[in-house]
């Protein structure tokens, strides 16, 4: 069902090809086209790369210090993990459409955060060349974290207690605890998690389109509203698949980077 | 375990932080649904004035909610039923009767569910149209299916794995066809993973938007997420109605989400690192 069309992706990249009638083959234009003649492509891989840089951080830090909260007290856990887990479950537009609001300059928190004078609230943050982006990743983000702190959290249940218990004895503090019991004991998770985090910043598309399309002026494009808009905009269907190829290239990239650095030794 | 000093009460106060953090956006949709505008404007965080369920009418009628969500459930359903019934199987065979070849099929999905979507889309686009399977719910459906089913069918070869060979031991001896052992005997004790798997599915496709934004163009056929879509480009200044049709896009998720609160977060947690 997926390996046919991925196989023709192969020959269909190579071709001039505007989705109607026959494509023409034309060898490896597109590729130098892509490599040294596409600024688009870049500008979006680069905020794919920012998206990553994100992605691997504030989520992490957010979800490891709840999903360590959650882990450690004993009365409303489950009030805990059904309210963070909740934005997890809803659709991305609906997500999306809320937080647009809640962003706007003249009413939600923004606004809220505008009257009380702090300073930056005072403009559109989706709106606004610089702070779009990461506009985006936070939004993708609420989404996104609790799912994280649950899934870590059910890692956490199963390091052994007295490991806890011992390293209190020792006089471990609570960070210490933290850092040198809770994080050995789910790093196999957390390595699968950073992993696939790497791969699926590559492969944003909903929130960036519901919210932005992509603007203003092109500052939040990432790699699938690119090849959304050559392929279904421009009707450079042949050179839109390279395009996916080469966003499937950089998703594999970190797949491949993880295996590598475990090869070389690398604790993880 | 209790010889453990309990401290709940600093790490509460992060804790309450972070759930207001993922509630409080989702009262204010429910709230702003109930305003009337000038109340929205005046007031856009906070309770509503007055209750304006009439806000619920004029959106379910100009969203035309009950007509796509019919669309969705109908998606749901086939999905549902298809992935349940082809993975089931497949889970089966892979967990029990093993045919060669079963590892290399075990690593072809896992290969395949690895594959982005982004990789095989645009050529996809293309070949449905060909087939004219563009605006074809059997060509979304089909997707659906192929996307859904390497996590459907690993989640319930682990669960069909850990049942005992004892519990069909005696219905083999009976003389029951390997058929009649799935049916009758492995299908009424791991009933509850269909049930996680599914959920976990009609999910997925209830709020799928990727796709259905692709292959499906026909103002008619939109599904529920597409059609919110739609709606809050021509509608999105009027926040009080978007924001009712977007609580009763979500209302079904959380219904079922409070009823099956451990089943979603096992499915959705584990089907993530096992699939």
């Amino acid at each position: 069902m997926v390996a046919v069309p991925a196989i023709s992706t192969i020959y269909l990249s190579m071709t001039e090809w505007s989705g109607v009638g026959l494509p023409r083959f034309t060898g490896l234009i597109n590729v130098r086209r892509l490599l040294f003649d596409d600024d688009n492509f870049i500008a979006a891989l680069k905020n794919n790369v920012r998206w990553l840089a994100f992605f691997l951080t504030i989520p992490f830090i957010m979800s490891l210090s709840a999903a360590y909260g959650l882990s450690q007290i004993k009365r409303g856990v489950m009030f805990y993990r059904v309210s963070l887990f909740l934005p997890y479950i809803l659709p991305s537009v609906v997500v999306a459409t809320l937080w647009r609001f809640l962003l706007n300059p003249s009413s939600g928190f923004t606004g809220f955060l505008d009257k009380l004078g702090v300073p930056g609230f005072d403009k559109a943050l989706l709106g606004t060349s610089h702070t779009a982006l990461w506009a985006i990743a936070f939004i993708d983000n609420w989404h996104f974290w609790g799912f994280l702190t649950i899934l870590f959290l059910v890692a956490l249940q199963n390091v052994p207690r007295e490991l806890y218990e011992s390293a209190e004895l020792d006089g471990a503090n609570e960070f210490q605890r933290f850092r040198y019991v809770a994080l050995p004991g789910i790093r196999p998770t957390l390595v699968f998690m950073l992993m696939m985090v790497g791969i699926w910043s590559f492969l944003v598309f909903d929130y960036v389109w519901v919210l932005t399309k992509g603007g203003p002026a092109g500052s939040t494009e990432v790699l699938g509203t690119l090849v959304y808009r050559t392929a279904f905009g421009d009707f450079e269907a042949g050179y839109a698949t390279l395009q996916g190829l080469g966003m499937a290239f950089f998703a594999s990239a970190s797949l491949i980077s993880f295996g590598i650095l475990r090869k070389r030794g690398w604790e993880i | 375990m209790t010889k453990l000093k309990s401290r709940p009460s600093v790490l509460n106060i992060p804790l309450t932080f972070f759930s207001l953090f993922a509630i409080y956006p989702i009262a204010v949709l429910v709230m702003n649904s109930l305003k009337s505008r000038r109340d929205l404007g005046l007031n856009p965080s906070g309770l509503p004035k007055h209750l304006l369920w009439s806000n619920y009418r004029i959106a379910f009628n100009q969203s035309k909610f009950l007509h796509h969500a019919t669309n969705s459930l109908l998606l749901v359903f086939l999905t549902v039923t298809i992935v349940l019934t082809l993975g089931g199987l497949a889970a089966y065979s892979l967990a029990r009767l093993k045919p060669r070849g079963s590892n290399g099929v075990m690593v072809y999905m896992l290969v395949v569910s690895a594959l982005p979507l982004w990789l095989y889309i645009v050529p996809l686009f293309f070949l449905w149209r060909q087939v004219g399977l563009l605006n074809n719910y059997f060509g979304l459906v089909l997707l659906y299916v192929a996307l859904n089913s390497p996590f459907a069918i690993f989640l319930l070869r682990s669960f069909l794995i850990r049942i005992p060979r004892e519990i069909e031991e005696a219905a083999i001896m009976d003389g029951a066809t390997k058929m009649k052992v799935f049916t009758k005997v492995l299908l009424p004790i791991s009933w509850s993973s269909f049930l996680t798997v599914g959920l976990v599915v009609a999910l997925n496709v209830w709020n799928e938007f990727q796709v259905a934004f692709i292959l499906i163009n026909d103002e008619e056929k939109l599904p529920i997420a597409t059609s919110f879509f739609a709606f809050q480009q021509t509608f999105g200044n009027d926040w009080t109605l978007t924001s009712a049709v977007g609580v009763m896009v979500i209302a079904p998720v959380l219904l079922l989400f409070f009823i099956f609160q451990r089943k979603f977060t096992d499915g959705l947690v584990q089907g993530s690192v096992k699939g």
